[in-house]
């Protein structure tokens, strides 16, 4: 699977790292205090802060993983974005953005602070740390290894060089470099992958084609024709299609639960907003997102799908590398098609594009990082403020770059573990995944009902997340072979695919979070007056107008009807 | 702050010249163009990049005069 690169696709490579760096160059002198290292001085313009919004959601991992999923699944891995995504984009721009933006809160555990308590929001900073260096080490070492395999190059040195220059422009431009390097790497990313849309698609006779091909290769499966090209048709039934999970689990479990969890909630998505210039621009900024968010899937998960047509033909000479099990390593699919179509020149460009998106996700990851060490941990546990704003301003600065250098390094040392343990890694993972249902469940109450209180949102995080994890440990995703993937406790249910049993998880999760903070409200007494709950709850903030004389697509309202309709016709045209 | 187009647009505009150019250079070699169903990708993605970055400094070169 080695893919020979020659000194034309070296020199796209250093042209692009050129400019990342001198971004992070150019940023350094506006980096004066630590406001403007680590919320971007909430100075970016609504359109950089939205294609940065969705750049970090694009990470390498993403790519890798959704054109996989692509071959897995067909089309149906669309419900990923369609139902899975822009729903909750919508919903983040207009009801909960206001308060989130209004509030002033510097990030999401001090939204929890805010609205909450100390106790709240020390256990959301904690976990959110220890999972964005986890994130950003796996993402590295995922990186690291692909280069190992693909390229030839020594493990040890592409980890050390892309993690330096990572450390090197957010260093330099904070929050700000993270960001701007977010649009540079999306442009990159939709060019460097364009080509293999095209070449592939007219590879394989066009989207008819392309269905004429994927017919008899579902039915080989003991499925319908078309089920590869379909979205819901086959939804119906959770054994009529590859996915193994039925409407309801996709419209309750993706659509709301997980995908709600994640956009509203992921400090490391919503803190590109939060960096945005005005309150009307950060409500602008999931809608910008959604609008390339919706496109996507046409160039990573359609190239998937012909993946599966060409490993079908052996005319085409396309073949997966395998694991050590035996098992066709579906992740690796979008290199391959690289390899496949492009020639030196555009290749060099596909690479850059990777790797780009790899260091673009470690970036992110360091700098909400940096945010949330600084702002709730060091500042609220280790050395409060003091009377004396300037210096405590330039204080707080060199905590952030400092954690910025320990974030970098603490990620390396992520990345060796995942290496050694990688089994290890991965269930940690798992795990953090589990805090994202009940952390929805928890914000949505306190924003949406002003009697909730601070105990009842401290036990409905933690029981929620206890819960999801017995529930993990009691059901097995059928043919699993590691503890990793659930029933480390015992075995109470089979689910027919993992990807159920994720589902599920979040369901569960969520439910007892909403049900647990709800009861418990009603059993505590609410400390917090109206008056300190003003911005934070919908019934206590005075509603504003969006600025007048705005055009409608200017104005939040209007654009989320254009995102929601460009969805809706999306969803119909691939029922 | 800095116009985030500036950067994107002379990045997009350099490289697109350079894979143009070796798109025309490397014209005659049709072995190397055999995986891409012998079309030359370079030449037409060096233009359509060098488009987009002529866009983008165009844009960033008027909101600076206004």
């Amino acid at each position: 699977m080695r893919l020979e690169l020659s000194w034309i696709d070296y020199l796209i490579m250093v042209i692009y790292f050129i400019f990342v760096l001198g971004i992070g160059w150019f940023l350094r002198k506006y980096m004066k205090n630590a406001n403007a290292f680590l919320e971007a001085g909430r100075s970016i313009p609504a359109w950089v802060a939205g294609v940065a919004f969705i750049s970090t959601n694009l990470g390498a991992l993403e790519v890798m993983g959704m054109t996989g999923s692509g071959m897995k699944y067909g089309m149906l891995t669309t419900h990923f974005y369609w139902i899975g995504a822009i729903p909750a984009m919508i919903f983040l721009a207009l009801f909960m953005m206001p308060f989130y933006y209004g509030s002033k809160a510097r990030s999401v555990p001090e939204f929890l602070k805010l609205r909450y308590d100390e106790k709240t929001r020390g256990l959301n900073a904690i976990l959110f740390a220890l999972m964005t260096i986890l994130a950003s080490g796996i993402s590295m070492y995922a990186m690291a290894i692909l280069m190992e395999k693909v390229l030839g190059w020594d493990f040890n040195l592409s980890l050390w060089v892309s993690a330096l220059i990572v450390l090197c422009y957010t260093y330099l431009g904070g929050l700000s470099s993270a960001i701007y390097n977010e649009v540079l790497q999306f442009f990159i990313i939709v060019i460097g992958l364009l080509p293999i849309v095209f070449l592939s698609l007219k590879d394989v006779g066009g989207w008819t084609g392309l269905k004429d091909s994927l017919a008899p290769i579902a039915t080989a499966n003991g499925y319908a024709p078309d089920t590869l090209t379909t979205t819901w048709k086959y939804a119906g039934e959770a054994s009529s299609n590859p996915l193994g999970v039925e409407w309801f689990g996709i419209l309750f479990g993706l659509g709301f639960v997980l995908s709600f969890g994640y956009w509203c909630t992921n400090f490391l998505i919503v803190q590109r907003a939060f960096a945005a210039e005005s309150k009307a621009a950060a409500r602008k900024v999931p809608l910008i997102g959604a609008l390339p968010k919706m496109f996507i899937p046409f160039l990573i998960i359609i190239p998937g799908i012909i993946a599966l047509v060409l490993m079908n033909d052996p005319a085409k000479g396309f073949i997966l590398p395998m694991d050590a099990g035996g098992k066709p390593i579906y992740d690796y699919t979008i290199i391959m098609l690289l390899k496949q179509y492009l020639p030196a020149g555009v290749l060099g460009l596909g690479i850059t594009a990777l790797l780009a998106s790899f260091m673009s996700g470690m970036a992110g990851n360091v700098s909400a990082f940096n945010t949330v060490w600084t702002y709730d941990i060091y500042q609220s546990y280790i050395r409060k403020r003091t009377k004396d704003e300037t210096a405590d301003d330039k204080h707080y600065l060199n905590v952030g770059r400092i954690a910025t250098v320990f974030g970098v390094l603490l990620s390396i040392a992520a990345a060796y573990i995942a290496s050694k343990f990688g089994n290890l890694m991965d269930f940690l993972q798992t795990i953090f995944s589990m805090i994202n249902a009940p952390l929805f469940a928890v914000i949505f109450l306190g924003m949406f009902w002003k009697r909730t209180t601070g105990h009842a949102a401290f036990t409905g995080l933690l029981s929620g997340f206890l819960m999801a994890l017995l529930h993990h440990g009691l059901t097995v995703p059928a043919g699993a072979t590691t503890l990793v993937k659930g029933g480390w406790l015992g075995n109470v249910h089979t689910y027919p695919v993992e990807m159920a049993q994720n589902f599920w998880t979040a369901i569960i999760a969520f439910t007892v979070a909403t049900t647990v903070t709800v009861v418990l409200t009603i059993l505590t007494r609410q400390k917090k007056s109206d008056e300190e709950l003003k911005g934070l709850v919908y019934a206590l903030t005075p509603r504003t107008l969006d600025e007048p004389g705005l055009k409608w697509y200017e104005r939040p309202v209007g654009l989320a009807i254009l995102v929601g309709v460009i969805c809706v016709i999306l969803s119909i045209l691939f029922w | 702050m800095v116009d985030i187009r500036i950067p994107i647009g002379l990045m997009f505009s350099i490289l697109g010249v350079l894979i143009t150019v070796f798109g025309f250079v490397t014209m005659s070699n049709a072995d190397m163009y055999q995986r891409s169903l012998n079309i030359n990708v370079n030449i037409i993605m060096g233009i359509l990049m060098l488009i987009f970055g002529a866009i983008m400094l165009y844009f960033s070169f008027r909101k600076k005069k206004a």
